[in-house]
C-alpha cells in the first residue's frame, strides 16, 4: 500500500464557495492508504507547492492526491512538483472538484459529497500507480505545411526566415490558393494579385523553402518531432527542369472545352494549362482527363510545339517520403455547393452567380476580362441584388450553423467597386444582420451606404425567378418596413457560405487531428492554444480552422510559425510513458489490438515463452512506444484484458469505479 | 466410450468418411483424425482423436446428432506434430475461418474433409415433445431421408417425430450448405431453412425495458455457471479468459449481486462480438437450454444494421467491423443516430 497524501486546494473561492474543502480533507483522511490530508488556498501557487514538497518529505509520502482543477491545467505543475521533492511524477493523480464540481454545482453539501467521491477515486488509483519513466526522441528539424494559400505561404516563409526547411504540399498546379481568385481586398482595396504575388515569389526562391504543387499527401505515420509522410507528386507530363513557362503549349493546344477551375468555371481552359498566368511554378501540367493524346493516342501537338522538349507523356505519379518534426494543416476553404438552394435559380440562371465568381468576372485577368456584364447576354446589368448568408447561420440542415464572416465585408467592397466603376448601375444588399467587427471596417461599410449609395435592405430573399423578358425577379421581405419586396434584377450574387476544403476530414484522420462538427480542426483550446491541434505537433493556419479574412489569416499563420519554430529549435523531447503494454503469458496473438490501433503501434513477434513450466514459441504482439499515442483503444479491444495501458490500468480504472460506487 | 455393436451396417456417407480417413493415415498425410466418436446413446457422439484405421471402425460415427463444431480443437491440434484431419460442417468452416484470422490455429496443420450436413439434431428437442426415456433413436443417418426419428423408450414404448421437429434452433436458420474452407468434400446437404434468422431478436427488441429485463432475468437466472457455453465456443478462445484471472480484479465483478449471471453472460458477448460466427454451440450445449445465442444475435443485427451486412468467418482476411480502423469509421454520433432510429 501507498503512503499517499491528498491535497485539497480551495481555489480561491472557485472551490471553497462550493465545496467545503474542510469536510473534504477530514473524509479522505478516513480513505485506507491516506496519511497525510490538508488544504489550501492556491496549493498551485509557489506556497501551495512548497507545502506538498515539505509534506512529501515529513510524511515519507509515496503518492499523491490533488484535488483541484483539471488536469489538463496543472497535472504537470504538480508532477514537477513532486518530481522536484524526489518522487516519481507519475505517482501524482489530480482529482478534478472544480471544472468537474464546483463549477457545475450549486448545493454545498451535494459538491461535497461529490468532492470526496472524486477524491476517492484518486486516491484508489494512485495506490495501483507504479512509477513509470519518461523516454526521449529525437526532433527532426524540418516542417511541412499542407496547403499552399495564403495561410500556407505566410507560415512557411515565417519558419524559413527562422532558418528551418520548410515543404509546401499543394493540391492544385499552383501555389496561391484562394486569394489568387480576388480582384480587390478590403477594407483598403488594394489589388489581391498585387500583395500575394510577390510573397509566392518570395516563398519560391526561398533557399529554406521547396514547394510541391499538383501533389497531395498520402499517408503520415510517427508522432511530435518525428512524423514521417509520403507525398504524392501527381504526373505533371511536363519536365520542371525542362520547361521555361513560355505558353506556346497552351496556346497551340486543340483541347480547349475544359471547364477552367481557377475561373470557376465560368470559360474554359486548354487541356494543358497553368491555372493563372502569375503561377508559382510557371509550369504547366497536363490535364489526362481532357487531353486528346491520353484520351485517343493521337495528338502530341504541345510536344511537336515545345522548344524545351519538356513534354513528358510517361511520367509517373512519384512518392516522395520525407520526416518532418511539425505539420501544419493550412487547407483552406471552398463555397458550399448551391445544389440544395433552389430557391435562388443557380443552376437555371447564369445570371445568378457567386461572390467569388463575381471576383473571377471583376478580375482584369478574368473570363470577361474585367467588364461587369450578365452571362447570359453579355449585356451591362443596370440592377444588382446581393443576397447575403446563403448557407450560413443557417438552422436547417442544408446549411451552415456558423457565420461564414468575410461575407458581409466582401459584399460591401463588391458594392462599393461596382458603384464607383459603374455609377449607373444600381446596388442593393439583402442581410440579416451586417458584421463588421475589424479594424477600418464599420467605416468601411459605411462608406458603401453613405458615399456610394448602395442600398442595404434588412431581411431575407425567399425566391429568385427567371421571367420572360431574361431578367430575374427577386421576391424578398424588408424586416423594417414590415413589406414584401418585389424587384427585378439583371444579376443576382448570392454570399454562399464557406465550408473547410472537402480533403479535410481525410487529412484529419491521417494526422489524428480532432474536427469540429462542421469539419473545421479543432484547436488545443479556443483561446489559450488557438494555433495547435489537440494532436501534439499539428499545428493550425488560417480558415482550415475556422472562418477568417486575409488578415487575420496571416496573423494566425505566423502565431502558428512561431509554434512551430518552438518545437524545431529543441533538440530532444520527452516522450509520454502513458503507454500501451502487453502481458506477454496471456496475449492470444489475435490481432484484435494491432486491427484497432490508429497508429500501427502494434505489431507481432514470435516469442519463447515460459508459462508455468510450458516452454513455447508464441505470436505475441508488441508495441512500439514512441509511436504509441495512449489512447487505449486497444486495452479495451483485447478479449483478454492483455493490453494495458500504463498510467491508466484496467485494474486502476476498476478500482475508480469501485471507489465511486462504494 | 462404448464400442459399436458389431454387426450393425454403417450407411454409406459415414463409410465413405472412414475410407477416405483410413486412406489419409496410410499414407501418412495426417498424424490423427478428429472426428465423433459414439456416445454411451445413439444421441450423444462426442468430438475425439482417432489414431488407427481400428479405432476409426470401431467407434467413429457421422449422424444427425454430430452437431459439435470440432474447429476449436484444431487449436490445441495445430500444436501436435504432423497434420490433423479434421471433419467440418458447412457452418463450422466459418469458425474455422474466424480462427484462422485470430492466428490460433495453424491452416498447414489442418487437412479439413467438408461433411455435407442435414440438419443436426437435438436430444433435448424430442424430450420437448413429450417423448422421454430416450433408449434408441434410428432415421438420424446422412442416408436415411431425414424425414422421420423413430424412437423407442426404457419404458419399452415406441415413437416417432419429425426430423425438422427435432432439429436444433440454428439448423432452422442454417447459414447455407457451402463449405467456406476446405480441401476436399464429401456428403451431401440439405436447406433446413424455415425461420427467419432474426425473428427472436426483433420479438425482444420490441419489449419494453422492464420486460426485456424480466425475460432475461428469468432465462439467465437458470445458469449455473458450469462455463460449458464458453469452454465450446470458437471465439472464446483466450489463453486465460478474464473470468479466470485474478490481475484486474473483475473475477468477483460477477458476484456484484444477486442476479450475478448478468454480467458474466453480457460480458462474454461483448467479448465475442464481431467474432461471433453464430454457430450456436452456446445454445446447444448449455444444460439449462437458456438461448444464449440471442445475445450474439442481437450483435450480428446490429453490427448489421450499422456497418453493412458481416459475416464472421466468411473468409479469413477481412476485418471484422469491430475490430478494425479506417477512414471511414461512423463518428460515435452517427451510431446513436442509427440506434436510435433502428429502435423505432
Amino acid at each position: 500500500m501507498q503512503r499517499i497524501g491528498v491535497f485539497v486546494c480551495h481555489c480561491g473561492s472557485n472551490i471553497a464557495a462550493t465545496v467545503d474543502v474542510k469536510k473534504v480533507v477530514e473524509m479522505v483522511k478516513q480513505e485506507p492508504g491516506v496519511v497525510h490530508a490538508e488544504d489550501y488556498q492556491y496549493m498551485c501557487s509557489e506556497a501551495g507547492q512548497s507545502r506538498v514538497a515539505a509534506a512529501i518529505r515529513e510524511h515519507g509520502l509515496t503518492g499523491l492526491v490533488i484535488c483541484s482543477c483539471s488536469p489538463r491545467m496543472h497535472e504537470t505543475t504538480f508532477r514537477k512538483c513532486a518530481e522536484k521533492a524526489g518522487l516519481n511524477p507519475y505517482m501524482v493523480e489530480i482529482a478534478n472538484i472544480r471544472e468537474q464540481c464546483s463549477w457545475i454545482h450549486k448545493d454545498v453539501e451535494e459538491a461535497t459529497k461529490k468532492a470526496v467521491i472524486l477524491a476517492r477515486a484518486a486516491i484508489a488509483k494512485v495506490d495501483r500507480d507504479a512509477p513509470l519513466q519518461q523516454g526521449e526522441s529525437v526532433v527532426t528539424k524540418r516542417a511541412l505545411v499542407i496547403g499552399g494559400g495564403i495561410a500556407g505561404i505566410q507560415t512557411a516563409l515565417d519558419i524559413a526566415d527562422a532558418g528551418y526547411k520548410v515543404d509546401i504540399v499543394e493540391k492544385s498546379p499552383s501555389i496561391g490558393g484562394r486569394m489568387s481568385q480576388l480582384d480587390k481586398t478590403f477594407p483598403t482595396l488594394d489589388c489581391s494579385a498585387c500583395i500575394l504575388t510577390p510573397k509566392m515569389v518570395e516563398a519560391s526562391a526561398h533557399e529554406n523553402i521547396t514547394i510541391y504543387t499538383y501533389s497531395e499527401v498520402e499517408k503520415v505515420t510517427g508522432f511530435v518531432g518525428d512524423f514521417t509522410v509520403d507525398i504524392r507528386k501527381k504526373a505533371r507530363s511536363v519536365d520542371m527542369s525542362k520547361c521555361t513557362g513560355c505558353g506556346v503549349c497552351q496556346e497551340k493546344c486543340p483541347s480547349k472545352k475544359t471547364p477552367n477551375e481557377f475561373n470557376r468555371g465560368l470559360n474554359t481552359r486548354s487541356a494543358i494549362y497553368t491555372p493563372f498566368a502569375q503561377a508559382i511554378p510557371n509550369v504547366p501540367v497536363i490535364d489526362r482527363e481532357h487531353c486528346i493524346k491520353f484520351k485517343t493516342g493521337k495528338c502530341g501537338v504541345c510536344s511537336k510545339v515545345c522548344q524545351a522538349g519538356a513534354i513528358d507523356y510517361d511520367q509517373k505519379d512519384e512518392i516522395i517520403t520525407e520526416k518532418y518534426g511539425a505539420i501544419v494543416v493550412a487547407t483552406g476553404f471552398d463555397m458550399i455547393k448551391l445544389d440544395k438552394y433552389g430557391e435562388y435559380s443557380y443552376q437555371e440562371s447564369p445570371d445568378v452567380i457567386t461572390s467569388l465568381e463575381l471576383e473571377r468576372i471583376m478580375n482584369a485577368a478574368g473570363p470577361t476580362k474585367g467588364h461587369l456584364e450578365r452571362l447570359s447576354d453579355h449585356k451591362p446589368p443596370k440592377e444588382m441584388v446581393f443576397i447575403q448568408c446563403v448557407g450560413s447561420r443557417c438552422s436547417d440542415k442544408r446549411g451552415k450553423s456558423y457565420c461564414s464572416k468575410i461575407c458581409c465585408m466582401y459584399t460591401a467592397k463588391q458594392a462599393i467597386l461596382i458603384r464607383d466603376k459603374y455609377p449607373d448601375v444600381n446596388v442593393t444588399v439583402f442581410y440579416i444582420d451586417v458584421r463588421t467587427p475589424g479594424k477600418n471596417f464599420d467605416e468601411f461599410y459605411r462608406r458603401a451606404v453613405e458615399e456610394y449609395g448602395v442600398d442595404y435592405i434588412k431581411g431575407q430573399v425567399g425566391k429568385v425567378s427567371q421571367t420572360g423578358d431574361g431578367k430575374l425577379l427577386v421576391q424578398g421581405v424588408d424586416l423594417l418596413d414590415q413589406k414584401r419586396i418585389l424587384k427585378k434584377a439583371d444579376m443576382v450574387v448570392l454570399a454562399a457560405a464557406i465550408e473547410p476544403n472537402e480533403d479535410a476530414r481525410k487529412l484529419a484522420t491521417m494526422l489524428t487531428a480532432s474536427m469540429d462538427t462542421n469539419d473545421f480542426f479543432t484547436e488545443a483550446h479556443p483561446k489559450l492554444r488557438p494555433v495547435e491541434s489537440p494532436t501534439a505537433g499539428v499545428f493550425l493556419s488560417g480558415v482550415a480552422q475556422g472562418p477568417k479574412d486575409i488578415p487575420e489569416t496571416v496573423a494566425q499563420a505566423g502565431a502558428a510559425a512561431v509554434k512551430v519554430i518552438g518545437l524545431l529549435a529543441k533538440d530532444k523531447l520527452k516522450t509520454n510513458p502513458c503507454t500501451a503494454k502487453p502481458d506477454e503469458l496471456l496475449c492470444n496473438g489475435c490481432s484484435v489490438c494491432a486491427n484497432v490501433c490508429p497508429y500501427g503501434a502494434i505489431s507481432y513477434i514470435e516469442k519463447e515463452v515460459r508459462d508455468h513450466g510450458i516452454r513455447e514459441v508464441r505470436r505475441i504482439a508488441s508495441v512500439n512506444s514512441a509511436l504509441c499515442q495512449g489512447c487505449g483503444a486497444c486495452t479495451v479491444a483485447c478479449p483478454s484484458g492483455v493490453m494495458d495501458l500504463q498510467g491508466f490500468s484496467n485494474r486502476q480504472i476498476i478500482a475508480e469505479v469501485d471507489a465511486i460506487c462504494k | 466410450m462404448q464400442e459399436r455393436m458389431t454387426g450393425m451396417v454403417r450407411q454409406e456417407t459415414e463409410s465413405k468418411l472412414i475410407a477416405r480417413a483410413k486412406e489419409l493415415l496410410a499414407d501418412q498425410t495426417v498424424a490423427r483424425v478428429l472426428g465423433w466418436k459414439s456416445g454411451d446413446m445413439d444421441y450423444n457422439p462426442e468430438p475425439g482423436y482417432f489414431n488407427s484405421a481400428q479405432e476409426l471402425e470401431s467407434q467413429f460415427v457421422y449422424n444427425g446428432f454430430c452437431g459439435a463444431n470440432l474447429s476449436k480443437y484444431m487449436i490445441e491440434a495445430s500444436k501436435m506434430e504432423g497434420r490433423t484431419l479434421v471433419f467440418l460442417k458447412p457452418c463450422d468452416t466459418y469458425s474455422f475461418n474466424q480462427l484462422i484470422k485470430e492466428h490460433r490455429v495453424d491452416r498447414e496443420k489442418a487437412y479439413i474433409i467438408g461433411v455435407g450436413c442435414k440438419g443436426k439434431l437435438s436430444a433435448e428437442k424430442i424430450r420437448q415433445q413429450g417423448i422421454t426415456g430416450i433408449e434408441t433413436v434410428s432415421g438420424a443417418g446422412m442416408d436415411d431421408g431425414c424425414d422421420e426419428l423413430k424412437i423407442t423408450t426404457i419404458y419399452g414404448e415406441e415413437a416417432s417425430c419429425s426430423y425438422a421437429s427435432a432439429m436444433l434452433e440454428r439448423c432452422h436458420v442454417c447459414k447455407g450448405k457451402e463449405h467456406v474452407i476446405f480441401d476436399e468434400e464429401i456428403g451431401e446437404s440439405r436447406d433446413t431453412v424455415d425461420a427467419e434468422r432474426f425473428a427472436e431478436v426483433e420479438r425482444i427488441e420490441a419489449m419494453t425495458p422492464e420486460e426485456r429485463f424480466a425475460f432475461f432475468q428469468k432465462e439467465l437466472s437458470k445458469c449455473i455457471r458450469c462455463n460449458a457455453c464458453r469452454n465450446v465456443c470458437p471465439a472464446c478462445n483466450c489463453r486465460k479468459c478474464v473470468f479466470d484471472q485474478d490481475k484486474f480484479d473483475t473475477s468477483q465483478k460477477a458476484n456484484a449481486n444477486s442476479f450475478e449471471e448478468k454480467m458474466f453472460h453480457i460480458i462474454r458477448a461483448f467479448h465475442v462480438a464481431g467474432r461471433c460466427t453464430d454457430c450456436g454451440e452456446c445454445s446447444r450445449v448449455c444444460p439449462q437450454g437458456i438461448p444464449l445465442h440471442l445475445f450474439n444475435r442481437k450483435f450480428i443485427k446490429d453490427i448489421n444494421e450499422f456497418y453493412g451486412e458481416f459475416q464472421a468467418g466468411a473468409d479469413c482476411e477481412t476485418r471484422g467491423p469491430l475490430t478494425d480502423y479506417t477512414f471511414g469509421d461512423v463518428e460515435p454520433g452517427i451510431v446513436a443516430e442509427r440506434s436510435q432510429s433502428c429502435s423505432k
